[in-house]
């Protein structure tokens, strides 16, 4: 039960965030479906700054909970400077907003792996020495502790054998809905993303919210990039990741662009990635069977499942779904 | 803007959409070529090993690789290169294919951003049939033509899911053709993983792979192109993706189909009010942009030398999403695709050449392409920017006569 929510968690958090990130663009007016690029680029830039670091031996490997956050802020600045190439022809040239998404989400793999083959002359770049789970883990070794050492079952939940990505990026998402609900800033962004001519004639500068919603939007994608590839891809970057930034677009339109469904609608497609990613070696209540194993389903059906079931529930929740009003629409001045 | 020249009464040449459509794809082309030129610099002056004479390789291979004709005497050597040539072409059929798949849906207001999943399907079935089918018992050319329409018929279904999502719950089709894709892409892994008379055990180091079809005797027609481009993979497909083209233009600019199309596409609403099924109209939109790029992939597998991957769940066939760049650079017109189908696959080309005759990789050709559809997202504004210019010669022009009649 512990490993079935551990993992279930490690594939929904980079879900919530991105689905965030998603919201930040949508809400001020810009359809970031580059939200797949700018993870291609966070996971990269964050494994090639722990390449970087470990190559050059800045940190030891008791260090490494350090080293992790200082890669989570990278990826993040680089997130949101990719994430410019988006702002700058959406808003400033008023190009249509999903060609230019499309690009950057063409542009970030052909630069990914342009690199990484120049770097490493292979289709992966990885870890210069360890692995992921022993330099970036929670386990008892980090307090000093035995190996097996049992902190009991909510204990176990929550500091064995965990990443501290997972809960600086639930605390970022709580901090960031609150911004976009209780400040004053995120109800003139929520304000350009409904009408923005007549935020404009209230004199909030619109092109500058928006400015702001898609950086915002590009760092938080960074994060979860990286975090996606330090949980489930071993701290490695290939130069995909898997239709994250896609299934997240869908888990945000799901959860009717507000935060508190998208993290229900997060956990629920994470439990359903993480099924299909461990249904061999999964099992639920500890008696040794694995159930979904025996079943003798088709891996490819578990595999499958999240895609199937977004497509399902899309369908039945799109007569209530409330879309940005202005969502897509270049702001032009003089239509005002 | 209908400037009409003095003299001839004819509309000015640079003053018509078309040119000014050209003009601006030429200007992305040009754009991204010198961004691949740029990034071989940095490249090549940042990373130790590499000399001003690679750097010089690599330029003149981003340009020119369709000549390439390999290194002599360790110098790159330049000329007709059948070969490069034939594959060019061969290349290009599925990539027009999916080019005017996303230009069609593209005319009706709908990014089919769903190829890969269609060309997946119409590999499917286009395989299936060509593969199972006896060649003893039946003629090959019939063959040949039952799994070319079976896999248009598979692609147009798939296409149709999205194309139903959208018309009656107006769920936005870029998020229903990326979950379509990958459920496309598992099915297709699951329906080969599981047919063992399909899978290619004859060769070595061939795990993973399908047949081809020349194991059942299928072979596309050559139409005399193997004469012209000697030891390339070069077949009729690229005669039939042209007039499959040409079939297209037609639909789309002199049928009341195409009108129809074309009117859902400017404004929904409106042409439900003109009494357009406007519901009909974009899944019928889906259904052919699916057919067309199933279509392409049958092009592509039927001509017995190409061998499919059958275990792609994790990965998205490249040809899908290069229909995007393709039918942007096209301006969504079905003959310009055939020539941008052609410039995408010679950046393939010089890819491969880059790969091998130099230390850079071939994704290079990928930023440039990804560069090309950035710019071609504000086509607009490069459009503008050519209106403005003759608009001020115009005044120019008209201030010089005035001047000369006082």
């Amino acid at each position: 039960m512990v490993f079935l929510i551990q993992q279930t968690m490690l594939y929904a958090i980079p879900l919530m965030i991105v689905a965030l990130a998603g919201i930040f663009a949508e809400r001020s007016g810009v359809i970031n479906l580059a939200l797949e690029g700018i993870m291609i680029i966070g996971a990269f830039i964050g494994a090639l700054f722990v390449r970087i670091i470990q190559e050059n031996m800045v940190f030891t490997q008791d260090q490494g909970q350090l080293l992790m956050v200082l890669a989570m802020v990278v990826s993040a600045i680089f997130g949101a400077l990719f994430s410019l190439l988006l702002s700058f022809s959406a808003i400033n040239l008023k190009a249509d907003q999903t060609i230019g998404g499309t690009a950057l989400n063409m542009l970030a793999p052909a630069i990914v792996l342009f690199m990484i083959n120049l770097i490493s002359q292979q289709n992966v770049l990885g870890m210069a020495t360890g692995d992921a789970s022993s330099w970036f883990m929670i386990k008892p070794s980090t307090f000093g502790l035995e190996r097996d050492h049992d902190f009991g079952f909510i204990g176990n939940l929550l500091i064995n054998k965990v990443y501290l990505s997972t809960y600086i990026c639930i605390a970022i998402f709580v901090v960031l809905s609150i911004i976009l609900y209780k400040t004053k800033f995120g109800l003139r962004l929520r304000s350009c993303g409904e009408n923005p001519q007549a935020a404009d004639s209230l004199g909030i500068n619109v092109y500058k919210m928006r400015y702001a919603g898609v950086t915002i939007s590009g760092a938080l994608a960074g994060i979860g990039g990286f975090t996606y590839a330090l949980t489930t891809a071993n701290c490695a970057s290939t130069g995909e990741v898997a239709g994250y930034g896609f299934l997240a677009l869908a888990v945000m339109i799901f959860g009717n662009w507000t935060p508190l469904n998208v993290a229900l609608g997060g956990i629920l497609f994470g439990l359903f990635k993480c099924i299909a990613a461990t249904y061999s070696s999964l099992d639920i209540n500890g008696d040794g069977v694995y159930m979904l194993a025996e079943l003798g389903i088709s891996p490819y059906v578990y595999r499958l499942l999240p895609y199937l079931i977004t497509l399902i529930v899309l369908a039945f929740t799109s007569k209530k779904s409330r879309v940005p009003k202005a969502e897509g629409i270049p702001y032009d001045k003089g239509q005002r | 803007m209908y400037r009409l020249d003095p003299d001839t009464g004819k509309q000015k040449f640079f003053a018509k959409d078309g040119t000014k459509s050209v003009i601006s794809a030429i200007i992305s082309i040009l754009i991204g070529m010198v961004v691949g030129t740029l990034i071989i610099i940095i490249v090549g002056v940042t990373k130790e090993g590499m000399s001003i004479s690679s750097i010089w390789d690599g330029i003149r291979l981003v340009f020119l690789g369709i000549f390439s004709t390999g290194r002599e005497a360790g110098e790159l050597s330049f000329g007709f290169n059948p070969v490069n040539m034939g594959n060019m072409l061969f290349r290009a059929t599925p990539l027009i294919m999916t080019g005017l798949s996303v230009a069609v849906a593209f005319r009706t207001g709908l990014f089919n951003i769903g190829a890969p999943g269609q060309y997946l399907m119409g590999t499917t079935a286009t395989l299936y049939v060509a593969l199972t089918v006896p060649s003893e018992t039946i003629p090959a050319w019939l063959i040949w033509i039952l799994a070319f329409v079976c896999g248009i018929i598979a692609g147009a279904l798939w296409g149709c899911i999205p194309g139903i999502l959208k018309a009656y719950l107006n769920i936005n089709e870029v998020i229903t053709c990326i979950m379509t894709n990958w459920i496309a892409a598992n099915l297709v892994s699951w329906f080969f993983d599981v047919r063992e008379n399909l899978k290619n055990y004859d060769e070595g180091g061939k795990v993973g792979y399908v047949r081809p079809t020349s194991h059942n005797n299928i072979e596309t027609f050559d139409f005399g192109l193997d004469k012209l481009f000697p030891d390339s993979q070069v077949n009729g497909g690229i005669i039939i993706a042209i007039i499959i083209a040409v079939i297209m233009y037609i639909i789309m600019t002199k049928t009341t189909f195409g009108y129809q199309l074309k009117a859902c596409g400017s404004n929904r609403h409106a042409a439900k009010y003109a009494g357009i099924n406007d519901k009909l109209n974009i899944i019928y939109s889906m259904a052919i942009a699916g057919a067309l790029s199933a279509a392409g992939a049958s092009l592509y597998y039927l001509s017995g030398n190409t061998e499919f991957f059958w275990s792609t769940y994790q990965a998205l066939p490249a040809e899908g999403f290069n229909g995007i760049p393709v039918a942007l650079l096209a301006s969504n017109n079905p003959i310009g695709v055939i020539f941008t189908g052609c410039f995408m696959s010679m950046l393939n080309i010089s890819g491969l050449q880059l790969k091998t005759l130099t230390p850079y990789n071939e994704y290079i050709t990928d930023i440039i392409i990804a560069s090309i559809v950035y710019l071609s997202a504000f086509a607009m504004l490069i459009k503008m920017l050519i209106e403005n210019r003759q608009k001020k010669k115009d005044e120019k022009v008209r201030a010089v006569k005035e001047g000369g009649d006082k």
